[in-house]
C-alpha cells in the first residue's frame, strides 16, 4: 500500500510552515522563513527541543527539554505537517482502492457474497487492490523482476531505470508550474493561470524548436528563453491589470487561460506552423536540434534537461525568497501590502513582477513539454500540467523544496498510473482522483487529525493560531 | 488585498471613455468592413431555415450604414456622456451586424443568415451557462466562492446518464443529476464553511476531482457496456402551441424542453426569491456583512450551508444537458470549460440572476455566431470569436467598462468570535 515512501518523505523535509491553510495567503507568519536553521534530514520528523509546552494529556512532571527519542516518538502521530502529509497521502490511498472496487466488475459483484464467503471477498479485494498499487510503484520507481532479470543478464539496464526516467519526465513540467504557483502565493496572489502561461510557454518555445535549424547549442537555449519569454508576458499581463485596475488575478487568469488555449487552437494551423503533410491539427514536428536533450541518451529513456531545469529553478526560487532583495519585496507585499507600500515598496511593480516571474516558471514547464516529450504542438499536448501544478503547490505548501517534492510525487503517481493501466486494467483516471483528495486532506489538516485522531503536535501548537484565521 | 483607487469626478466617465472605444469601432466597421464588402446583398430569414420570409440588405451598404450607427451611437455616449447600457447595446449591435452585412456578402457557400436558427442556437449554447451562473450566484451571494461550477456540472451530466440508464426512467436521472451537483456542493461547503479552507482552493481541487471521478467511471463502468449504463434518452420537446410560430424568437423560447423552460423559471424564481422574500434578504445580508447578520440573529453557517447545496442542485441539473440534451450520454470532460465561462457570465452579471441570465444569452449567442460564421466559411477565425466572452469579462473585472464588484464578504470564511 504504503508505496511511495521514497518520494512523499520530500515534502514533508521542508514542513515546517505555519501555513497550513491555503486561506491565509497574506498571513504567513515571519517565522515561517526563519524556522530551524537545522532542519532535520529528510524523512525525518522534526526535532523541536525548543519546545517546552507539553501536550495536554502528558503528566505535568515532565520539565524541561525532551530528549530526542521521546520527542520523535510525540511527533511520529502528531498533527506536525509530516505525519498530516504522509496520512493525507495514505487515506487518499485507500479512498482510491475503495473506487477501484467500486469500479471493477468482478470484485464489485464479489461484494453481494460478503456473508456468505467472507474470506474469498476480502481476499479478492485486497489481492486486486493491492496488485494495482503494486503495479503503480512498479511503473513510478523501481520493478524488483526487472531488477532481477537484469542480474541475470536478460534484459538491459536501461530498462531498470525507466520508471524513474518516466516518473522525472513527468514531474519536471509539474515542477515548473507548482512554482509558479507557490512564488505568487507568497506575495499573496493565487495565480490560477498556470496553464493559460505555459500553454504561451509552448507556443514560444515550440515555435524555436520547429521553425529554426540551429546548432543545438544555440537552438536549445533560444527556446528555452522564448518559453520563459512568452509565458512571463502573459503573466506580466494579469500582473499588470491587478495592480493597475485593482481587478482580481484568480478571474484573470481563469480567463486568460482559456484565450490562450483558444490561441494555440488558431496558431497551430497557421501557414509555416502546420504540418502540411496531415490533415489534423497538428504543427510541423519539433527538430531534433531544438529538443532538450535527454539525460541518458538512450531511446527508452526519456528524462531530459528539463527536470535539471526545474530542480534548478527551484533552487533559484528558493534563493530568491530566502535571500534575494525582490524576494524580500515579494513576501512584504504578501504579508501586508499597505505596509509595504509606506516602507517603500512600489507595490504595483512588485505585483507585475511577480506575475511575470510566475509566468516564465510556468512558460517554462510548457516548453519543457514541447521541447522534451512532445512531438509536436498539438492542442491538448499540455493537458492539465496548470491546473495540476495548483495541486502540487499546495502539496508542497507554497515552499519551492516543497514543490519539488510534491512534483516528484504527483509524477511518480501519473507514471505509475499509465503501468497500473496497462497492467491491471485500472484507468489511469484513478490517479486524477487519488491526486485531487491528497491536496484536500492536506489542505483540511483538521479533517486528518480528526480521522485518525492525532494529538496535538508540540512543536505545531505554536502556529496553531495561524489556522484558525 | 484590491487597493481602492480614489478617482475624482472627471471628465473621462465610463461612459465617455466607452464612447470613445466605439466611435473607434464604428470608424473600423464603416471604413474596413464597408470597403471589404460585396455588392451581393445579405439577407437575413426570419425563420429557422434559409428559405421563408426575410429582409435583404446590399453588403456594402449594410456595412457602411451598420457602422455609421454604431458610430453614431458611440459620439452619443461620448457628447452626453449619459445613457451608458443603451447606447453600447445599439453600438455593438451595429458592429455585429455591419461585420454580418461584410462577410455574409462576400461568402462564397451562402448570403442567408436565418434568425430564427441563431436564436434558438444562442439559447440553447446559453442554457448550460444559465444553470451555472445561477449556481454561481446563489453561492457567491451568501459569501462562498464557487469555481466549482465546472465540477459541478460534470457531477450533474455523470449522474444523470448513468442513473437514468439504470433507472430507465429520464425524469429519475433528472433528479440524480441535481443531487450529483449537490454532493459535490457539500464537499465545497463542508471544506470551506467548516474546515475554513481557502474557498478558490477547494473549488479547482473540486473540479480536479469530479474531472477525475466521472472520467474514471466512465472508463471503468460506462465505456465497457453503454446500454446498461450510459443511454439515457433524450429529452422530450414540448412545443407551445401558438407561441412557439412567432417569427425569430418563437421557435428559441417555446419550443423548447425541461432545460430551456427550465432555466427561465429559475431565472425568475431565483431573481424574486433573492430580493423579494426573507430568505433571500438573509443570504445577501451574510455575503455582505455576515458579522452583522449573526449578531441580528441569522445562522450565517447554517444559511451558507443550504445555499451551498442549492447551487449544487441547480448546476448539477443544468449539467444534465450535457449528457442528456446536446448528446445522449456521458463523455469524460465533457463540459470542457463551459463551467468557466459560467463563471464568467456571472461576474459579467454583477452577481444578479437576471445579469447572469444576460450574460449567458451574451456569450451564447457569441457560440451560435461562431457557429454561423463557420459554416458560412468566414476568414475571421472561430477560435478569435470564441475568445470573445473571456475578453469581455476581462474588461469587466478591469474596469474598462465599468467596475462590478462582489459581494463584501465573498470567499472570507466566518468564524464566530
Amino acid at each position: 500500500m504504503t508505496s511511495h515512501e521514497p518520494i512523499e518523505a520530500e515534502p514533508g523535509a521542508t514542513a515546517a510552515s505555519p501555513d497550513k491553510s491555503p486561506a491565509l495567503p497574506t498571513t504567513p507568519g515571519v517565522d515561517q522563513y526563519h524556522v530551524d536553521p537545522a532542519l532535520p534530514a529528510a524523512g525525518q520528523p522534526e526535532h523541536h527541543d525548543q519546545a517546552e509546552r507539553q501536550p495536554k494529556h502528558r503528566a505535568p512532571e515532565v520539565e524541561g527539554k525532551r530528549s530526542f527519542a521521546r520527542a520523535f516518538r510525540e511527533e511520529l502521530w502528531a498533527d506536525n505537517n509530516f505525519t498530516v502529509t504522509l496520512l493525507a497521502i495514505v487515506l487518499a490511498l485507500i479512498c482510491g482502492g475503495v473506487l477501484m472496487v467500486v469500479g471493477n466488475a468482478e470484485v464489485r459483484d464479489q461484494w453481494q457474497y460478503l456473508l456468505y464467503q467472507p474470506g474469498k471477498t476480502i481476499g479478492d479485494t485486497w489481492a486486486f487492490v493491492s496488485t494495482a498499487y503494486t503495479d503503480m510503484f512498479k511503473g513510478a520507481v523501481v520493478n524488483p523482476d526487472t531488477v532481477n532479470r537484469w542480474y541475470w543478464n536478460m534484459t538491459t539496464w536501461q530498462q531498470v531505470f525507466y520508471p524513474i526516467s518516466e516518473t522525472l519526465t513527468n514531474a519536471a513540467p509539474l515542477i515548473f508550474t507548482g512554482l509558479a504557483v507557490a512564488v505568487p502565493f507568497r506575495a499573496g496572489l493565487f495565480n490560477i493561470g498556470g496553464q493559460g502561461q505555459a500553454i504561451m510557454g509552448a507556443i514560444g518555445g515550440g515555435t524555436v524548436g520547429l521553425a529554426l535549424s540551429l546548432p543545438a547549442i544555440v537552438q536549445v537555449p533560444l527556446g528555452v528563453l522564448a518559453g520563459a519569454l512568452l509565458g512571463g508576458l502573459w503573466g506580466y499581463l494579469v500582473g499588470v491589470l491587478k495592480a493597475r485596475t485593482g481587478a482580481h488575478e484568480v478571474i484573470l487568469t481563469i480567463m486568460l487561460n482559456n484565450i490562450a488555449f483558444l490561441f494555440l487552437g488558431w496558431f497551430i494551423l497557421q501557414q509555416g506552423i502546420k504540418d502540411p503533410n496531415r490533415s489534423d491539427a497538428i504543427s510541423k514536428p519539433i527538430q531534433e536540434s531544438g529538443k532538450l536533450p535527454q539525460l541518458i541518451p538512450d531511446p527508452l529513456l526519456r528524462a531530459n534537461l528539463g527536470i535539471v531545469l526545474a530542480v534548478l529553478a527551484a533552487a533559484g526560487v528558493a534563493w530568491l525568497l530566502k535571500r534575494g532583495r525582490f524576494g524580500f519585496e515579494l513576501r512584504a507585499v504578501g504579508h501586508n501590502p499597505h505596509a509595504a507600500a509606506t516602507a517603500g515598496i512600489k507595490v504595483g511593480t512588485t505585483i507585475a513582477l511577480t506575475m511575470a516571474l510566475a509566468g516564465a516558471l510556468a512558460g517554462l514547464g510548457g516548453t519543457s513539454v514541447a521541447l522534451g516529450t512532445a512531438p509536436a504542438l498539438t492542442v491538448d499536448m499540455l493537458g492539465q500540467i496548470g491546473f495540476n501544478g495548483i495541486l502540487v503547490a499546495l502539496l508542497g505548501r507554497v515552499r519551492p523544496w516543497g514543490v519539488v517534492g510534491a512534483g516528484l510525487l504527483f509524477g511518480a503517481l501519473q507514471a505509475g498510473g499509465n503501468a497500473m493501466q496497462t497492467f491491471s486494467g485500472v484507468s489511469v483516471e484513478l490517479v486524477g482522483v487519488i491526486q485531487a483528495l491528497i491536496v484536500l486532506f492536506v489542505a483540511a489538516p483538521a479533517l486528518v487529525k480528526a480521522i485518525y485522531r492525532l494529538r496535538r503536535s508540540p512543536a505545531a501548537a505554536a502556529q496553531a493560531g495561524l489556522a484558525k484565521g | 488585498m484590491n487597493v481602492e483607487l480614489a478617482v475624482p469626478e472627471a471628465y473621462w466617465t465610463r461612459t465617455r471613455k466607452t464612447g470613445a472605444v466605439m466611435i473607434a469601432l464604428g470608424l473600423l466597421a464603416t471604413i474596413v468592413f464597408g470597403a471589404l464588402a460585396g455588392s451581393e446583398n445579405a439577407r437575413f430569414a426570419l425563420g429557422e431555415t434559409v428559405d421563408g420570409a426575410g429582409f435583404d440588405i446590399p453588403g456594402t451598404f449594410g456595412a457602411i450604414f451598420f457602422g455609421l450607427v454604431a458610430l453614431a451611437a458611440g459620439v452619443a455616449m461620448l457628447v452626453t456622456g449619459r445613457y451608458f447600457g443603451v447606447l453600447t447595446g445599439v453600438a455593438l449591435m451595429g458592429f455585429i451586424i455591419s461585420a454580418l452585412c461584410w462577410q455574409m456578402s462576400v461568402s462564397p457557400v451562402s448570403h442567408t443568415m436565418p434568425l430564427g436558427f441563431i436564436a434558438a442556437a444562442t439559447f440553447t449554447a446559453a442554457i448550460p451557462l444559465i444553470f451555472g451562473s445561477l449556481g454561481g450566484v446563489l453561492c457567491e451571494r451568501s459569501g462562498v466562492v464557487n469555481v466549482a461550477i465546472e465540477g459541478q456540472l460534470l457531477t450533474g451530466a455523470f449522474f444523470g446518464a448513468l442513473f437514468g440508464t439504470l433507472t430507465g426512467n429520464f425524469w429519475l436521472g433528472l433528479v440524480a443529476a441535481a443531487v450529483g451537483g449537490a454532493l459535490l456542493s457539500a464537499i465545497l461547503a463542508v471544506f470551506a464553511i467548516k474546515y475554513l479552507v481557502d474557498q478558490v482552493v477547494v473549488g479547482i481541487v473540486l473540479n480536479v476531482f469530479a474531472g477525475g471521478l466521472t472520467a474514471f467511471f466512465y472508463e471503468q463502468v460506462m465505456r465497457p457496456d453503454t446500454d446498461a449504463y450510459n443511454f439515457p434518452g433524450k429529452v422530450p420537446s414540448w412545443p407551445i402551441p401558438v407561441l412557439s410560430e412567432i417569427p425569430i424568437l418563437g421557435p428559441a423560447l417555446f419550443n423548447g424542453n425541461i432545460f430551456s423552460y427550465g432555466s427561465l423559471i429559475a431565472v425568475v424564481v431565483i431573481t424574486i426569491a433573492l430580493f423579494r422574500t426573507r430568505w433571500g434578504l438573509r443570504t445577501r445580508a451574510v455575503g455582505e456583512h455576515p458579522a452583522a447578520a449573526d449578531t441580528v440573529g441569522i445562522r450565517v453557517l447554517g444559511l451558507r450551508y443550504a445555499n451551498v447545496l442549492l447551487a449544487g442542485l441547480v448546476a448539477g441539473f443544468g449539467g444534465a444537458y450535457f449528457s442528456m440534451l446536446s448528446t445522449t450520454g456521458f463523455s469524460k470532460y465533457m463540459v470542457s470549460g463551459a463551467g468557466f465561462i459560467a463563471l464568467a457570465a456571472m461576474i459579467f452579471g454583477r452577481w444578479h440572476p437576471v445579469g447572469a441570465f444576460f450574460a449567458s444569452l451574451f456569450f451564447g449567442f457569441f457560440g451560435a455566431l461562431t457557429g454561423f460564421l463557420n459554416s458560412i466559411s468566414s476568414p475571421i477565425p472561430s477560435q478569435f470569436l470564441s475568445m470573445l466572452p473571456y475578453l469581455a469579462t476581462i474588461f469587466a473585472v478591469a474596469g474598462l467598462v465599468g467596475r462590478v464588484r462582489a459581494p463584501a464578504a465573498d470567499g472570507k470564511p466566518y468564524v464566530k468570535g
